[in-house]
């Protein structure tokens, strides 16, 4: 338990040699699924079945299956998809953030991170298509030329919405293909089956590992990375935007882009983690995914943990500090009020609990931080269930209060977005490298010349 | 020896640092077409290749930017131009509110031309018959061996040479790769020819079957058999069984104007033409006159119907009757109809029929005149100004 941590942890734990470190994480691909796998991924059809009964059940009757209604209009689906674009935040931040800030540590998680990224925002990308009600018409988002002559608005934050989750789909997604390309390569090289072999040899489009196509690769990376960054800080600024540039009291508010954006990176981690703790497990890839990487993952939570309580405090005093009554009402009726059960499970998971991180011990011990991770995952859920329902349920007329009840519908909606989740989950362990090959080995000890330009 | 040409000839390191100093070696010795491959990228490699920095950021740039100003310039043109509209009392150009998008537009593009133009431009990509593939060189250096490969068309190739160099340099393995043969594939091959016919056939009846059947079957149908009334059709809903509502009794247009000698067999004071014949009003008169009454009375006004006998042609309008009259009685025939012929009042506003008696009257001098008259007409009309 004693870590200088005045020096780099290695990134790997164990001395492995780079063919061991093909073998270990190419293992999953070669092998076939066992029965936990079987069982895993009965379980998350499952949920997945439901989710699609739900959703069947919807759009054959429209969104009065829901529990939502006047004055509650964004409920359990606006919920979900802020939920579930903030899960998403956590893959491009690895991956595009911490490679700009030479995070070597990264390597082990990125791919799957990005990997998560990419679920979560196609988990996202069903809710604001499915509460229109009129899921068919979605193709009126897109600006594109009609017989009736009309663009869409472009001043609308609902349709910088649809710009800022398709880019951030497609970015995501071109990211990780990017970072696939090698490892296309390896596994073309290393399988003995033909149809594998065809397959990895369309997807690694001739990779060649050469040294001339490296240097563009890398400056690639770097470019698309320096792309990320700004663009993974957006998206979430410009969901909040969906609230923050309404004129309802306890939406329009200027703290909302940060919060998200903190929010966002906060619950995004701990499904990583959450997730991780599985992999390194099942996978045996335990030298590769370290106890280092958890902890310092942790330590992001911690961090965005306090942030995000910060912003919950600082809304609380610009509501009495700006004299603004209605503001004021709003939020002592959202900590006090009938949805004062939701507001507290949301305080004491994302501020209370993850401030047990402090402790190196349980930033360092599997089953606590499992605990709390997930428990940073319910709250950050009901953080976004708190600022959209608390805040519509008290409209400024008293004769158009309510109370939103959640229906079956919206219970199953929710468990098939998870279903769906795990299920892509699932599948991509199986199929493709959970960890990036080419750039785990790039930071093994020995992996680069010394510095003496191999002079020996 | 391989019956194929040389592609080149390889060599594989265990560690890093062999394959820096072999790489450096090569390089000293004024080899161009070599490259080294590692599996990952191997810092330094660049300088000891004395490879210059990659362009690709010019693509980013060039890209980003085009995707800015197309974002910009395209939300101006559809919200200012194409179709103007204000909201939320924000100017057309709302500048502020475009941000979000233009942003979103530039990461969007730069991202695709970065990865597009490294993988085609650069990369040649793709290229799964380049001779390296599917070779043990290839297999090894992919894994966990670093290994370089001098080309054969390079100007200094050698065989003996390079191999005396990879033996001097302590290369584990030394192997040459030859060009794979030539594959090739007859397309008028009966399985080939086959599979194209099937696909046509099967292309052409899932079009057929999605076009003329399925979208007409349950749910696609939807929004076709919606509750609503269609145009002309009964209504079960109102009582009149008309679909459409009329508008109170006695409602008037905007811009209506009453004509009071609506429904008499002749006016009783014939009115005259409140519109000076400009430019304009002779233009508006002329796509007027074209639109609605040259069906039947002929693009000229002789009388002369398109309609191929399925109404029946009007008299001229060049008849010593029609140019004896006041510019009120054509008037009065525009608005009240005239024996077959119906009103045009609803077809036509009331500047649009003065307008086209213009037309009209321009029609039968310019049959009727002497050149002098039409020469002296056409100066007057272009020197007329609107009141």
């Amino acid at each position: 338990m004693n870590i200088d941590y005045s020096q780099e942890l290695p990134v790997i734990e164990r001395s492995i040699t780079l063919a061991d470190i093909d073998r270990l994480i190419a293992k999953p691909l070669d092998e076939k699924p066992d029965k936990k796998f079987f069982i895993a991924l009965s379980i998350t059809l499952t949920l997945l079945l439901i989710g699609a009964v739900s959703v069947t059940y919807l759009f054959l009757n429209g969104t009065g299956v829901w529990g939502l209604n006047q004055p509650v209009g964004w409920a359990f689906d606006i919920t979900n998809f802020v939920f579930w674009v903030g899960i998403g935040h956590a893959g491009t931040l690895i991956s595009a953030v911490l490679y700009l800030l030479r995070q070597k540590w990264r390597t082990g998680i990125a791919r799957f991170a990005e990997a998560m990224t990419i679920f979560a925002v196609m988990c996202a990308g069903i809710f604001p298509v499915i509460h229109t009600g009129r899921p068919w018409l979605a193709g009126y988002l897109m600006p594109y030329p009609n017989q009736h002559g009309l663009w869409v608005n472009f001043t609308s934050p609902l349709v910088w919405d649809v710009f800022a989750v398709s880019t951030y789909f497609t970015v995501s997604l071109v990211f990780w293909y990017v970072g696939l390309i090698p490892d296309f390569g390896i596994l073309r090289d290393k399988t003995a089956s033909k149809l594998k072999k065809t397959i990895y040899s369309i997807f690694s489009l001739g990779w060649r590992n050469s040294h001339r196509n490296w240097q563009h690769y890398e400056k690639a990376y770097m470019l698309l990375a320096g792309f990320a960054t700004p663009l993974v800080l957006s998206v979430h600024t410009i969901v909040s935007f969906d609230f923050a540039v309404s004129i309802i009291p306890g939406w329009h508010t200027t703290i909302f882009p940060p919060y998200f954006v903190a929010g966002a990176i906060f619950s995004g981690f701990a499904m990583v983690v959450t997730v991780l703790i599985f992999v390194r497990k099942v996978f045996d890839l335990q030298e590769i995914i370290t106890v280092n990487h958890l902890e310092k993952m942790n330590k992001i939570i911690l961090v965005t943990g306090s942030m995000v309580g910060y912003a919950y405090g600082m809304e609380f005093f610009i509501a009495w500090y700006s004299g603004n009554p209605f503001e004021q009402f709003v939020f002592i009726n959202r900590a006090f009020g009938p949805y004062a059960w939701a507001y507290w499970i949301m305080v004491s998971c994302n501020v209370i609990i993850p401030q047990l991180f402090w402790f190196k011990k349980i930033r360092r011990t599997i089953p606590a931080m499992l605990v709390i991770v997930i428990l940073v995952n319910v709250g950050m859920w009901f953080e976004r269930f708190v600022i959209t329902v608390s805040s519509l349920h008290r409209d400024f007329l008293p004769s158009s209060w309510g109370y939103f009840v959640p229906s079956i519908f919206d219970l199953g909606t929710l468990i098939g977005s998870f279903g769906l989740f795990f299920t892509l989950v699932l599948i991509f362990t199986k199929t493709l490298p959970v960890v990036a090959m080419s750039e785990i080995k790039a930071v093994a000890e020995g992996a680069q010349p010394s510095h003496n330009g191999g002079k020996h | 020896m391989n019956a194929n040409k040389l592609f080149g000839l390889t060599a594989l390191f265990n560690t890093p640092d062999e394959l820096v100093h072999a790489a450096a070696k090569v390089n000293e010795l004024g080899y161009k077409n070599y490259d080294v491959h590692t599996p990952y990228p191997l810092h330094g490699m660049d300088a000891v290749m004395k490879l210059k920095p990659s362009k690709l950021g010019y693509i980013t740039l060039s890209f980003g930017l085009s995707g800015a100003a197309f974002a910009l310039l395209f939300m101006y043109w559809a919200m200012s131009i194409d179709y103007p509209m204000i909201i939320g009392g924000k100017p057309y150009f709302a500048l502020p509110a475009f941000v979000p998008i233009t942003f979103e537009v530039t990461v969007l593009f730069a991202t695709l031309a970065t990865v597009i133009g490294m993988l085609a431009f650069y990369f040649k990509f793709p290229s799964n018959s380049h001779p390296l593939h599917d070779t043990p060189y290839m297999k090894a250096v992919s894994s966990d061996k670093y290994g370089i490969c001098i080309e054969a068309d390079d100007v200094l190739f050698d065989f003996e040479k390079v191999n005396l160099l990879f033996k001097e340099l302590h290369a584990q393995t030394i192997s040459e790769v030859y060009f794979p043969a030539v594959e090739r594939t007859n397309i008028f091959e009966p399985k080939f020819l086959t599979l194209l016919v099937l696909i046509a056939l099967l292309t052409s009846g899932a079009t057929y079957v999605t076009l003329n059947k399925l979208i007409y079957l349950t749910p696609f149908d939807w929004m076709m058999n919606q509750n609503r009334v269609n145009a002309q059709s009964k209504s079960l809903f109102y009582t009149d069984g008309f679909g459409m509502r009329k508008p109170v009794e006695g409602t008037v247009a905007r811009n209506y104007i009453p004509y009071e000698y609506k429904g008499l067999a002749a006016p009783v004071v014939p009115l005259s033409n409140p519109l000076t014949p400009t430019n304009e009003v002779m233009n508006l008169g002329k796509k007027r006159y074209l639109t609605f009454c040259s069906p039947c009375h002929g693009n000229l006004g002789d009388g002369d119907s398109r309609l191929r006998g399925q109404f029946p042609n009007p008299p001229s309008l060049h008849s010593e009757k029609v140019r004896g009259w006041l510019d009120g009685n054509i008037y009065h025939v525009i608005v009240n109809g005239q024996n077959v012929m119906p009103s045009y009042a609803s077809q036509l506003s009331r500047d649009e029929r003065w307008a086209v008696i213009h037309y009209i009257r321009a029609l039968q001098k310019a049959k009727n005149a002497s050149p002098s008259e039409i020469i002296e007409a056409k100066k007057e009309i272009s020197s007329n100004v609107a009141p």
